[in-house]
């Protein structure tokens, strides 16, 4: 299979406007990934899948990944000038990065028998309503996994065609595998006839009003 | 199962008339998430025409744990034994395609004695998912017990082999990132030859038992056709795929473990229906006893575990891997990112089955309610890793 370059150059070649960034990785299993732009995902995808030399007509893989607003801490080496003498001084720089959500697709071909290519997008925040575009016209094995991307993560894709929660039920509320999620103290609580029961038993325990006078009645017993 | 009968205009109308007094009503069908045939907590709502199915929708997520989340809060042996519970029948295998993952994200390298269990104790769990597989299929058929009696005998002898490996039938916990948990005995290992050797002779039985039945050939020829072109691109793997016809078998593609190693075949089929399927099963499981026999020629002594691997502490480097193995129901896949700390950033199972049942509708409409079960069975499905 040819480099991650090539197919760079050839995407960008056959799709104009496009932008592709290689998302480099360093772990040892050297899986580096293309990050593309959410207007020309699809004909991206679709160059990808058709493109005779590439093929990737097996998408296998679909997943979410949040990313958290994130201070990166970079190393800058400077020249300056104390007393009279040039030193080097490495001074720290903080950047700050937005959070994001990131969808990953691992595609191969079948034809060819090579892969993975791992292409990936990602949504301006992390926002409700957050969204991508959907690759499901393109390869139908995104249609469960995309919903459970979005079930889980709360991606939208734009095109989906049947967009609903998968695993959880549809009446809960936000997702659960984001970084920042706090599940609810009791999923299953719903007012019963015994919450009211219990709300009338208050007055029970209030003490009783006091007609004016009434403290004189009654004295407690003496001795 | 419960019934409504409504009438519902967004369906399709049917082409031909059914000649049934409910032309044009649709019954809408909840089937499960407590039927018998569906494997555990599944549910499909089936639109029916008289008894013909014109509109399926699966409902997931009965089971489901969120094992994705479980697996970011705990380190990254810590969800070894978790992997068990996705597909609780091949445990060995949910465990090599975590394991490989891992090994591929750190750069761990595999001692050889430990490859070769590994390939033994994949191709048995292969052995046993397919046996069991294939009896659960002609139980939902309707042949009650004998034939599922028939696979469990032989599915429990690899389990006891299991046991005594790895301390439990199927939750056995035995990869180790950079090899294996326990050595094989010279005893165990005879063991599994002999039973091994004497699976053939199970397969020659039972596939007089079925395959050539008439009643199963009725039920399954013909029955959820699924085309080669729909197939690669829902992203079905495993046997149903290549019941298509589509060379694409892992062990071959990849060339994981020691694979290359050894001389087998991939069977293929030619029609795509149940019938093809459930062939494919058995022609694998005697594949699996061809590369079971070469790996017990081969096998010699040596160290089960790569020293350099941390137990305690266990830090990848920074990034991301990808690592898949052909599983026994088709491309069983773990997707890890790691910040640097002992837990991982992201930990993604890829269930096969769960895929595979992107084209259950596709398969079902057009046959009647009992070819459900039928067509279900040959997915291969197994809920705790569908609902994850």
């Amino acid at each position: 299979m040819e480099s991650l370059d090539q197919i760079k150059s050839r995407i960008e070649a056959a799709v104009p406007g496009a932008k592709i960034d290689i998302v480099p990785n360093g772990s040892p299993s050297q899986q580096h990934s293309l990050l593309i732009d959410n207007e020309h995902a699809v004909a991206v995808a679709k160059f990808l899948r058709v493109d005779s030399a590439l093929c990737l007509d097996f998408c296998s893989n679909i997943t979410g990944v949040d990313w958290l607003d994130r201070v990166v801490k970079k190393a800058i080496k400077l020249k300056k000038v104390v007393d009279g003498q040039e030193k080097e001084i490495v001074e720290t720089a903080e950047e700050k990065i937005p959070g994001y959500l990131e969808a990953i697709y691992h595609l191969y071909s079948m034809t060819h028998k090579h892969g993975p290519v791992i292409i990936r997008m990602r949504t301006r925040d992390r926002a409700e309503g957050a969204r991508v575009v959907s690759l499901t016209p393109i390869w139908r094995s995104a249609e469960f996994q995309e919903r459970e991307v979005f079930d889980l993560y709360g991606i939208h894709f734009e095109g989906h065609p049947d967009q609903r929660r998968i695993l959880m039920w549809d009446e809960f509320q936000d997702y659960p595998m984001r970084k920042d999620y706090r599940e609810p103290d009791d999923y299953e609580w719903e007012p019963t006839p015994h919450d009211e029961v219990l709300e009338k038993a208050k007055g029970h325990f209030q003490p009783r009003p006091q007609i004016d006078g009434a403290e004189g009645i009654v004295e407690p017993l003496k001795g | 199962m419960s019934a409504i009968v409504q009438t519902i205009e967004a369906f399709e109308r049917p082409p031909v008339s059914m000649g049934s007094r409910l032309e044009g009503e649709l019954l809408e069908v909840s089937m499960g998430p407590q039927h018998p045939s569906t494997h555990g907590v599944f549910r499909m709502n089936v639109a029916l025409e008289g008894e013909v199915v014109r509109k399926l929708k699966p409902v997931f997520g009965y089971l489901h744990r969120n094992h994705e989340k479980i697996g970011e809060n705990t380190s990254y042996l810590g969800s070894m034994p978790y992997t068990d519970r996705l597909d609780y029948l091949c445990s060995m295998t949910n465990n090599w395609a975590y394991a490989l993952s891992v090994e591929n994200l750190a750069g761990i390298e595999v001692p050889e004695r430990a490859e070769y269990l590994r390939v033994i104790l994949a191709e048995l769990t292969r052995l046993q998912n397919h046996a069991s597989l294939l009896g659960f299929l002609l139980s939902d058929m309707g042949a009650w017990g004998t034939p599922l009696m028939y696979a469990f005998r032989e599915r429990e002898k690899i389990l006891d082999l299991f046991e005594s490996l790895s301390g439990s039938r199927m939750m056995c916990d035995y990869m180790r990132f950079g090899g294996c948990r326990v050595d094989a005995s010279d005893e165990w290992l005879a063991r599994a030859k002999q039973i091994v050797d004497r699976f053939p002779k199970f397969l020659d039985e039972f596939e007089e038992l079925i395959l050539g039945n008439e009643i199963v050939i009725g039920r399954t020829q013909n029955v959820g056709k699924l085309s080669a072109e729909l197939a690669i691109n829902a992203g079905i793997t495993g046997p149903m795929l290549r019941a298509c016809g589509v060379n694409y078998d892992i062990r071959k593609v990849d060339g994981y473990g020691f694979y290359p190693r050894f001389k087998f075949r991939i069977p293929l089929g030619e029609h795509g229906d149940t019938y093809d399927r459930l062939m494919m099963r058995a022609l694998e499981m005697r594949e699996s006893v061809e590369i079971l026999k070469q790996a017990f020629a081969q096998i010699a002594p040596g160290p089960i575990v790569n020293p350099k691997v941390k137990v305690r502490a266990f830090r990848p480097p920074i990034g991301e891997a990808y690592g898949r193995i052909e599983g026994p129901k088709g491309e069983l896949g773990f997707y890890l990112i790691s910040d640097g700390t002992p837990n991982p950033y992201r930990y993604r199972v890829r269930p096969p089955s769960f895929i595979n049942l992107t084209v259950l509708e596709d398969l079902c409409l057009g046959h009647t309610v009992a070819d459900i079960m039928v067509i279900l069975g040959s997915v291969d499905i197994v809920m705790g890793e569908v609902d994850r």
